[in-house]
């Protein structure tokens, strides 16, 4: 176990194994095989959560490193260089968590799954191996792999055991997911063979960050490639017959050489019908994101896909898969392709914008419990591709990313946030149909005399969902919505504007379903208090919604060290090769802006855009933290 | 030099070069004439024709290495490039592969046969024979390098087919199949000796690296009439390839074909004589488009025969025995071996737009079947687009990066290997089925995952892996063509690669919906109330072991898919060098 690429591929691949096990169980005892389903993905759980308490396993989660960590890597495919290679970060490691937390939950919300509970179970692990791999995945063509993975469990998990509508829905998500990777797919060729290893400007700091090179302890860069290359193993021997060749370029598929490439190489440069390949990977990998998202237009399977999908794999579908599309925002569109990100930002912002109000319409107009949480899930992930937007450093503003790094922070806390809150929505509305067989908004009423603990769990959930403060939703929210101000007031408008949506909403649904004197709709005799099993799911994603509520810092812990970094790299780079573009409009920068201070937030914030130059240099001098601002003339 | 001595180096170069290289093709012809002989001598007439083809078979498998057949992936340097029999036909890496496939799947085929209970035993000596004989002109196919026998070759191989297609005497669509089948291919095959004729008329040859030098020297003072000639008779060749590959607008027999004939028949169809067909496609392209070097034919003839003689041998053959060799020689010393600009972007935008076409019609046309030999059919039409997509790049990079070039080859001929698997185990599941649902219709499948779990899941790796999701292997090969795709567009710069790339993409995208509604209606339909009663599976377990036996390779070949890589490299390097 002390290498961390065997942890890796434990986490990753024990549910897969555990299908194999299950494989060979007589089908005809469903209580065997739900109960070692669900003990195989608590030993993921148990796993993953050692990993990020220190000192319990030999590889675990250091807080304080901001690069991937435990990346290791073994060759797959020496002739396309494609290798089978893992690691986590701050941005990866809390949705790995996520995952393994949601499916767990869901797992234990299968019970009522009573149809085939055999292939369910095996097809419910398989699908926890994709979902893994993708968070873990380092390589562009393993992260693919697992990404197509996961499709084809979920397609059976929605069309067999699905509503009455189900295959139409199963066909729906698999159709648009399929098409986004396709686009995928042609992003990913593209970057590949423009990519290269020994390009100007891939030195040897770049091949360290991209872990091509092991660094050791107390070694510069340029003395570990030497070692590297006079060590002659696997890539270093390729590597040492074609540094000084251009005509044979290294290709490449490790994600983070390919950030290293984009950030500091013009490799993607090229042009192809008037465009550069950046911009258009930038454009096919946003698509194909998108559509995992979802964001308005994509979006039209989501709310297919959850109304017929059975409970729990709603749950998951909610919790975890939408979050592969920000994740893959995150790590791949920004840092590979940073110039079209910055030239796009605009575009950007407005499509999270267009997705928040038009989910949060949409939403309003639902008459289907399910459908309403679906539509939810579309407003709830705008904000996530808003706050990944929000590129407002400029040299406007002395190349201050703070707004951009808070904006980043809310995505990634909302993601998490999310994953609790849309869990547990679909969950809590689970528990209801189970009883009664219909969602239809319209017969509700009630619900309240009838099962009160239901009711606060249900509202506590909602509430988190709505982003009250104390609860989880807040905190992503408010960090979205502050970081926007400094980008486009208009947009940053409306999207504050979509908090009052959302409240009507939900507000709403408190009021037409648990509230009103008695229930009148049909099964009305079924209405019985939920049993402990169904508690006991509830349970965790309370605690964790109110938990993360009072104290983000337990999450943002995680993920700080490593947005940072990221950010700052990209700053870093705008100001090399877009010296001079005004990230932000003039307007936005009015004298009397207010300040933001949110004390949640990393304590290096500062609200200090307005003054003036000499200030603020002087001002970031006394803060060590902000040494790359200080830089500034 | 006299006639005689021109005699003596013939006969020699055939005896001491050729007929070695050519083992495996004399293997078979042997095995023919037995298997002819089985059923006319009382003597014989005892033995199960089944073993002696098989026996033919392996030993035609293991002859070229002396029974290792491995050490192809070790040995690709034994495979530099010869010109057997003076010039008709070529060996190479390429060759040995090629020969490989068709003879492996040749033998999986055989098996197939024995196993399934469509045709009885004197049948199926009938059958062993026409395969074995299709599979010599397939394997001729993958080697020629002269125009006439590319017409020899694609007859040889296509006559055996049309009986082949109509072997279900019971059936009146069998005998439709059949006739339609001849009567297009005939016709195919008489536009494509004019095409030749046509372009042998302009440049005075059939030998296709001749032809290649000629054009090359003739093309700055081509006139406008032989131009148009020339494109005349290139369209008309690629006629003839285009009906073989069943490319659109020349594949409205595969449907009908594959509607009458059995799903053996089919399989067979749809992997030997694609595959060989497209092997024929890369060599015509490569024949005509690249001028072959003087440094590999010098090594060559040091080698194996006095280079003075080749050349005037070649020339003896081309009816020109006027002409100096020293013309050749000045063309292909040059810097770049490509020939012709204008030629090249001819032959590759001209693919490119036969395979977007095909791609697509075949995916949409698809849709609607509710056969599943013609959903096949039609799903083969489209594969055999996706296959035609390495061809263009082939010829884009020729100019600039032969080792690109090679490696966009490689990437087909691995699709080929895979496809082999998928094909052949998408039809032995239609064929095992048939022979106890009593149907070909889809509908009739519904709810089989109940009755028969393993068949099923083995038929919804296949038609997911047809569809190239990963983790199976079609992923692979589809994977591999994009990637040659990119390469040729970043090495030559031709925005039309790319747009065949996203035609690909897209198409791979609208091949789903098919292919899952096969899956849905065995996973997720209810079965019928009116299939026997009986208990258990529908199949033996020899007959499921034939299908894993199968089926196995289309997950293996995704995880350690740098072994098929490595082979197709080794394959297709000195392809063009």
């Amino acid at each position: 176990m002390e290498n961390p690429l065997l942890l890796f591929s434990l986490i990753i691949f024990a549910p897969a194994l555990g299908a194999l096990v299950l494989a060979f169980v007589p089908k005809d005892k469903p209580d065997i095989i739900r109960l070692f389903t669900l003990f195989v993905t608590i030993l993921v759980l148990v796993l993953t959560i050692l990993m990020a308490i220190p000192g319990q396993l030999p590889v675990s989660f250091d807080l304080s490193v901001d690069t991937m960590q435990g990346a290791s890597q073994v060759s797959w495919i020496p002739t396309f260089n494609i290798d089978y290679f893992l690691g986590a970060d701050g941005i990866s490691f809390p949705l790995v968590i996520l995952t393994t937390l949601v499916t767990m939950l869901a797992m234990g919300a299968s019970w009522s799954i009573t149809k085939h509970v055999k292939g369910y179970c095996i097809l419910f692990l398989l699908l926890e191996t994709g979902m893994l791999g993708v968070f873990l995945a380092l390589d562009f063509f393993l992260f693919y792999v697992f990404w197509e993975v996961m499709l084809l469990p979920m397609y059976f998990l929605i069309g067999i055991w699905g509503g009455p509508r189900k295959e139409y829905a199963a066909i729906k998500f698999f159709l648009y997911t399929l098409f986004g990777s396709v686009l995928m797919l042609v992003a990913i060729l593209m970057l590949y063979f423009s990519s290269d290893l020994t390009a100007q400007g891939m030195e040897a700091e770049q091949l360290v960050a991209a872990k091509i090179v092991p660094l050791q302890e107390g070694s510069t860069p340029e003395l570990a490639l030497e070692a590297w290359i006079d060590a002659g193993k696997g890539l270093a021997v390729e590597y040492a017959e074609k540094m000084n060749d251009p005509a044979q370029p290294i290709h490449t598929f490790n994600i983070l050489a390919l950030q290293q490439m984009g950030q500091h190489t013009d490799l993607f440069g090229g042009q192809l019908w008037g465009c550069s390949i950046q911009c258009w990977a930038f454009v096919l990998l946003f698509i194909g994101f998108a559509i995992k998202i979802p964001v308005v237009p994509m979006h039209t399977w989501l709310p297919d896909a959850h109304v017929e999908a059975p409970t729990p794999i709603s749950m998951i579908l909610a919790g975890v898969l939408l979050k592969m599309g920000g994740y893959g925002i995150i790590r791949i569109c920004y840092p590979i392709c940073p110039e079209a990100g910055f030239e796009l930002r605009y575009w950007v912002c407005a499509i999270g914008v267009i997705s928040m109000v038009y989910g949060a319409f949409a939403a309003l107009a639902q008459k289907d419990f399910k459908r309403l949480v679906a539509y939810s899930s579309v407003s709830h992930m705008g904000y996530v591709v808003l706050g990944l937007g929000v590129w407002s450093a400029s040299a406007g503003n002395l190349y201050n990313s703070d707004y951009w790094n808070m904006g980043i922070q809310g995505a990634m806390f909302q993601m998490i946030a999310h994953g609790i809150s849309s869990a547990g929505m679909f969950f809590l509305v689970g528990v209801l149909y189970d009883r009664v067989h219909h969602r239809n908004l319209d017969e509700f009423g009630g619900i309240y005399g009838k099962m009160p603990l239901y009711t606060g769990l249900c509202i506590v959930i909602f509430f988190a969902a709505l982003g009250l403060p104390g609860l989880c939703g807040f905190i992503g929210e408010i960090f979205v919505v502050l970081s926007v101000w400094k980008f486009s007031t208009t947009l940053a408008v409306i999207s504050a504007a979509v908090v009052i949506l959302t409240a009507a909403y939900i507000l709403w649904v408190i009021q037409r379903v648990y509230l009103g004197a008695e229930y009148k709709g049909p099964h009305e005799e079924a209405l019985t208090p939920m049993n402990l099993r169904e508690v006991s799911i509830a349970i965790p994603l309370v605690v964790l919604a109110i938990l993360f509520g009072v104290f983000p810092g337990i999450l943002l812990q995680y993920m700080d060290p490593t947005i940072d970094r990221q950010v700052q790299e990209l700053v870093a780079w705008q100001k090399r090769e877009k010296p001079g573009e005004l990230g932000s409009t003039q307007s936005d920068r009015s004298p009397n802006d207010t300040a933001v201070s949110v004390g949640v937030s990393s304590p290096d914030q500062h609200p200090d855009l307005d003054m003036t130059d000499q200030q603020l240099s002087l001002f970031k001098r006394s803060s060590p933290d902000h040494q790359f601002i200080s830089e500034s003339p | 030099m006299n006639f005689n001595s021109l005699v003596d180096q013939a006969i020699d170069n055939t005896i001491c070069t050729s007929v070695p290289l050519f083992g495996p093709e004399l293997v078979i012809c042997v095995t023919i004439f037995v298997l002819l002989a089985t059923r006319v001598l009382p003597l014989v007439e005892k033995i199960d024709a089944f073993y002696l083809a098989l026996i033919g078979l392996f030993v035609a498998l293991c002859i070229p290495f002396g029974g290792q057949p491995w050490r192809m992936l070790a040995s690709s340097d034994e495979f530099a490039r010869v010109e057997i029999f003076s010039g008709m036909l070529v060996y190479d890496g390429f060759t040995v592969f090629m020969r490989g496939i068709l003879l492996v799947f040749a033998i999986l085929l055989l098996l197939l046969v024995r196993l399934s209970k469509v045709f009885d035993r004197r049948d199926g000596t009938d059958i062993y024979t026409l395969l074995l004989g299709a599979t010599l002109g397939l394997s001729l196919m993958a080697s020629a390098n002269h125009l006439l026998m590319i017409f020899l070759a694609v007859e040889m191989a296509s006559v055996p087919s049309y009986v082949l297609a109509g072997m279900r005497k019971d059936r009146r669509l069998s005998s439709e199949a059949a006739l339609k089948y001849s009567i297009y291919g005939a016709g195919t095959a008489g536009i494509m000796l004019y095409g030749i004729s046509l372009v042998a008329g302009v440049t005075n040859t059939l030998h296709l690296p001749t032809v290649a030098t000629r054009l090359a020297t003739m093309w700055p003072e081509l006139s406008v009439e032989q131009t148009y000639v020339l494109a005349l008779g290139g369209l008309m060749i690629m006629i003839g390839l285009a009906f073989k590959l069943s490319a659109v607008p020349f594949h409205f027999w595969c449907p009908d074909v594959f509607e009458g004939a059995s799903a053996e028949v089919n399989a067979f169809l749809s992997v030997a004589s694609k595959a060989a067909a497209l092997a024929l496609l890369v060599r015509v392209v490569i024949g005509v488009g690249v001028i072959p070097s003087t440094a590999d034919h010098s090594t060559v003839a040091l080698a194996h025969v006095p280079p003075a003689v080749e050349t005037t041998f070649l020339n003896v053959s081309d009816e020109q025995p006027g002409e100096p060799s020293n013309g050749i020689r000045g063309v292909a010393s040059g810097p770049s071996r490509a020939g012709p600009a204008g030629l090249r972007n001819f032959m590759g935008l001209l693919i490119a737009v036969i395979a977007a076409v095909t791609c697509t019609f075949g995916n949409l046309a698809a849709y609607g079947q509710r056969n599943i030999n013609r959903l096949l059919a039609y799903s083969t039409i489209a594969h055999a687009g996706y296959m035609m997509m390495a061809v263009p790049p082939v010829v884009a990079m020729t100019s600039q990066n032969i080792d690109g070039a090679e490696k966009a080859v490689a990437a087909l001929a691995m699709y080929m290997v895979i496809y082999l698997f998928m094909n052949l185990g998408a039809f032995s599941i239609v064929a095992i089925l048939r022979d106890q649902l009593g149907s070909e219709e889809i509908a009739d499948y519904a709810g089989l995952i109940r009755r028969s779990p393993g068949i099923s899941i083995c038929f919804a790796v296949i038609l997911f892996s047809l569809v190239g999701i990963p983790p199976l292997a079609g992923f692979i090969g589809k994977f591999a063509i994009f990637a040659a795709l990119v390469d040729g567009w970043k090495v030559s710069g031709h925005g039309y690669l790319m747009a065949l790339l996203i035609v690909g993409g897209i198409n791979t995208a609208v091949s789903l919906f098919y292919y899952l509604r096969v899956v849905r209606v065995i996973a997720i339909d209810p079965e019928p109330e009116n299939r026997r009663s009986s208990e258990g599976s529908l199949v033996s377990r020899v007959q499921f072991g034939y299908v894993l036996l199968v089926t196995i390779p289309v997950v293996f070949f995704f995880f350690q898919w740098d072994w098929l890589s490595q082979l197709a490299r080794a394959a297709t390097t000195h392809l063009l060098s």
